[in-house]
């Protein structure tokens, strides 16, 4: 206990233990059975403990982290059939239709809009940057900064 | 009238020091890295919960926005942990707490109860300190 105040210590313990299995081991096939077990907690009450701790189920919290990681992926250039796989997808309809619902772009709309930026990013840094942030170091917006 | 607010400085001893912390401990998400010269870059960082906020991790160095006097004594007071930057908040205080302390992250008050919610103190590898945070809900 500390300060009197903390409660649970060995469920909380139990809880980010599992969750931390989920965040090393996203991209393997993960058994939520199998966690909820060295958790050991029973399925049910797993799931509803995890959602109140982390506002989603163990299931939900997986494909948000796989989607997450998939995003910065993409964003290194990555293609979209190696990212689907590197994050733990089975196929690739199923990858682009959750990217979809949870980003609003397929991952090939995104990887081509990520392209942009980098190639923007790499041709106007400044651009990228708060203008105030740039005019206290005597830049310009055509500045190449690395030129400095 | 303000819309809201979209950028804000932390002022970080070492950059890439930060950008571990922030990112493999907090979890915080990378926004912009690019680079400023051969010292610095804009490094900004934030949360997926909340879009449009970002965290720019300043590095304290004489010449970018600081005199080498100024950039010392600021170094001094970070270090001192002379400055709460901010509260983040959590659903599960207790969940968070005892990740983040798995993490490394060292805490300088554990989760206790006060009038207005639940709150323990953090700092980060710098020496910012932040609080975090479930709020009752008002």
């Amino acid at each position: 206990m500390l300060n009197g105040q903390y409660p649970k210590l060995y469920f909380y313990s139990r809880l980010v233990r599992a969750k931390m299995f989920i965040d090393s081991h996203f991209s393997e096939p993960i058994d939520l059975d199998n966690i909820s077990d060295e958790a050991c907690f029973s399925k049910f009450h797993f799931i509803r403990m995890f959602r109140n701790s982390y506002d989603k189920t163990p299931h939900q919290y997986l494909i948000s982290l796989r989607i997450e990681k998939s995003i910065e992926l993409l964003k290194s250039n990555n293609s979209v059939a190696d990212t689907c796989y590197a994050v733990g997808f089975e196929s690739l309809a199923s990858f682009s239709r959750l990217f979809k619902r949870i980003t609003g772009l397929t991952p090939s709309a995104y990887a081509i809009q990520q392209q942009e930026l980098r190639t923007k990013r790499a041709r106007l840094p400044l651009s990228f940057i708060p203008a105030c942030f740039a005019y206290k170091n005597g830049w310009t917006r055509k500045t190449a900064i690395l030129d400095k | 009238m303000f819309t809201r607010m979209t950028h804000v400085n932390i002022y970080v001893l070492d950059q890439n020091s930060a950008f571990d912390f922030y990112t493999k401990k907090l979890g915080l998400k990378v926004i912009t890295d690019v680079p400023m010269n051969a010292e610095a870059r804009w490094l900004t960082v934030g949360m997926p919960g909340q879009p449009g906020f970002e965290i720019n991790l300043t590095p304290i160095g004489a010449g970018m926005y600081f005199t080498k006097e100024t950039a010392a004594a600021l170094r001094d007071l970070v270090k001192k942990g002379t400055f709460g930057v901010g509260v983040f908040t959590c659903v599960d205080i207790y969940a968070t707490y005892e990740e983040l302390k798995a993490k490394g992250v060292e805490f300088t008050k554990a989760p206790t109860k006060e009038f207005y919610g639940t709150e323990a103190l953090f700092k980060d590898d710098s020496g910012n300190w932040f609080s975090l945070a479930q709020l009752v809900e008002k």
